[in-house]
């Protein structure tokens, strides 16, 4: 597939709202660092040798086509970043498919993306090798399974950095050991309208969590959506750090469920009124700034998630999560625009979408 | 509440960072955040520029005590990096980095980690020694609980299977390159 089709559409697997919690979990992220044994990390890699990485990264990659692994959506390919232009590398990022910096300074590096867009592998980010696998809800038992499988496969072509001790030898030492990152996105309006959200965010921290605000690009955490994730890499198994997630992210879908209840009941008139407030708006607005589309959208969502607008699939909500942002729209209009032009296009965008 | 670096912009990044029984809170605008080191869509990367410093000397959230102390001049032999370099870039050169800075790096694990030994995945290539090793230290484990709960039919089977993945031990693990 060539890297246009990725760009084009704005759909991944992990949208399709079909995994379990969807109501308040949009994605299960796991992400692994991994390096090659006998290279530098990428920040100290030759131009000859990031090359040589890539190739070999890619003789792994062929590897997962060829041995069938169970869950991941053939082929995997992979696209050496150079060869993409910065507004479609802009939109990987828009998609979860790639970092910020690995679109910044594309030399030296690729991705190879799964025909699902589930499974991406950054070649010579801040580590040779981060696997990702993105899944729809809280899934993280199954999404680990499949990570570690493809971790899997590509190790039957490259010999990792390891040590016997401090496990897998990554360029930062905050992801030593097993390298692992796993994340939840979560959609929690009811906690932050009811102010819960902040004393919530600082008891995760006695789990050895942390969470950030997901798309906030200005000063807000946009459209109350947070991110939880562990911290500590070492000395803990990935079951173990896997299922204290898990344990704390149930725990915040049942205190995000509560107060959604909570709203409904004792604060039906008011949630009803903001919830239909900006579906008129959206339905309706001609112009919409990036920051005032997350923010309805978030409202909207909380409205289908209670029963209060049942017209809009939540695939089609998070779908608009991508299809709005800014490098998207101009990958879409095939031209850059400014500021205006794209309130004006997202504006546009959103009525149609909601319409359909 | 607002940011704790520039204290004018709302902060809605939150690190709260729970090692053994020290808890350290970071709020930080998404601009001093992003400042503040790589502002990936991986979380925790940003904080390791602080981490470090104020682990390693007067950082931003005052100082720590136990500073450590490295002779500048000591060089990967691999990768030709110096701990002052790491301090600054919060990266190692190489694997090989961790074995020459070792000694500086333990108390730093310890704190941020709060361990530092690995407990989890090996590659199945390499690996296999470890996995063979890790595999039998749980076997005894079931072993001795079988043994102390009288169920000697599971002890026998248990004493099997120990014994085989000893054999292969002896034999040089399945393809142990590392060690
Ligand atoms: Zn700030
Ligand atoms: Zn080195």
């Amino acid at each position: 597939m060539p890297w246009n089709k990725v760009v084009d559409r704005a759909m991944s697997h992990w949208m399709e709202a079909t995994g379990p919690h969807s109501d308040v979990v949009l994605s299960t992220r796991i992400r692994l660092a991994r390096n090659l044994e006998g290279f530098p990390f990428p920040h100290m890699l030759s131009e000859g040798q990031a090359a040589e990485v890539i190739r070999k990264v890619e003789a792994g990659v062929r590897e997962i086509d060829k041995i069938q692994v169970p869950g991941v959506v053939s082929p995997v390919e992979l696209y050496r970043l150079a060869e993409i232009p910065p507004l479609a590398r802009q939109v990987l990022v828009e998609k979860h498919l790639i970092s910020p910096p690995l679109a910044q300074d594309a030399r030296g590096r690729a991705v190879a993306i799964s025909a699902n867009e589930a499974v991406s592998i950054m070649v010579n980010e801040e580590d040779h090798i981060r696997i990702q696998v993105l899944s729809s809800g809280l899934d993280l038992e199954n999404t680990w399974t499949l990570a570690s499988r493809v971790d899997d496969a590509l190790e039957e072509k490259l010999t990792y950095a390891f040590h016997n001790v401090r496990g897998y030898l990554t360029a930062c030492p905050t992801n030593l050991g097993t390298g692992l990152r796993a994340s939840v996105m979560v959609h929690l309006p009811a906690l932050v309208i009811t102010g819960q959200a902040g004393r919530l965010f600082n008891t995760l921290g006695q789990f050895g969590l942390a969470v950030r605000g997901y798309f906030g690009e200005g000063t807000d955490a946009q459209g109350n959506i947070y991110q939880i994730s562990n911290q500590v890499t070492l000395g803990r198994s990935e079951e173990d750090i896997i299922s204290n997630l898990n344990g704390v992210a149930q725990q915040v879908i049942e205190h995000e469920r509560k107060a959604r209840d909570h709203l409904k009941r004792q604060m039906r008139a008011q949630i009803e009124d903001r919830v239909g407030r900006a579906y008129g708006i959206l339905t309706g607005a001609h112009i919409l700034s990036s920051e005032e589309a997350m923010r309805l959208l978030s409202d909207v969502r909380l409205g289908v998630d209670l029963g209060l607008i049942p017209r809009v699939p939540v695939k089609v909500l998070n779908e608009l999560l991508v299809a709005i942002r800014p490098a998207f729209l101009q990958k879409t209009a095939g031209k850059d625009l400014g500021p205006f032009e794209r309130d004006v296009r997202r504006a546009s965008l959103v009525r149609q979408r909601l319409a359909a | 509440m607002l940011c704790q670096n520039c204290g004018q912009r709302p902060a809605t990044v939150h690190i709260v960072k729970q090692v053994n029984n020290h808890k350290e809170e970071y709020h930080l605008c998404e601009t001093c955040a992003r400042e503040q080191g790589q502002f990936s869509m991986e979380l925790p990367n940003f904080s390791l520029q602080q981490l470090l410093a104020s682990m390693l000397e007067e950082g931003p959230w005052g100082p720590m005590p136990g500073s450590l102390q490295a002779p500048a001049e000591t060089r990967c032999p691999s990768c030709g990096l110096t701990f002052r370099q790491f301090k600054e870039r919060g990266f190692f050169g190489c694997g090989q980095c961790y074995t020459t800075f070792e000694g500086e790096l333990l108390p730093l694990l310890r704190r941020m980690q709060g361990s530092d030994r690995h407990v989890g995945k090996a590659p199945r290539r390499t690996g296999g020694r470890l996995r063979v090793r890790r595999d039998l230290e749980q076997l005894r484990q079931q072993l001795q609980r079988a043994i102390a709960a009288e169920e000697y039919e599971k002890a026998a089977e248990l004493r099997d299977r120990i014994r085989v993945l000893e054999q292969r031990l002896e034999a040089g693990g399945e393809g142990g390159a590392v060690e």
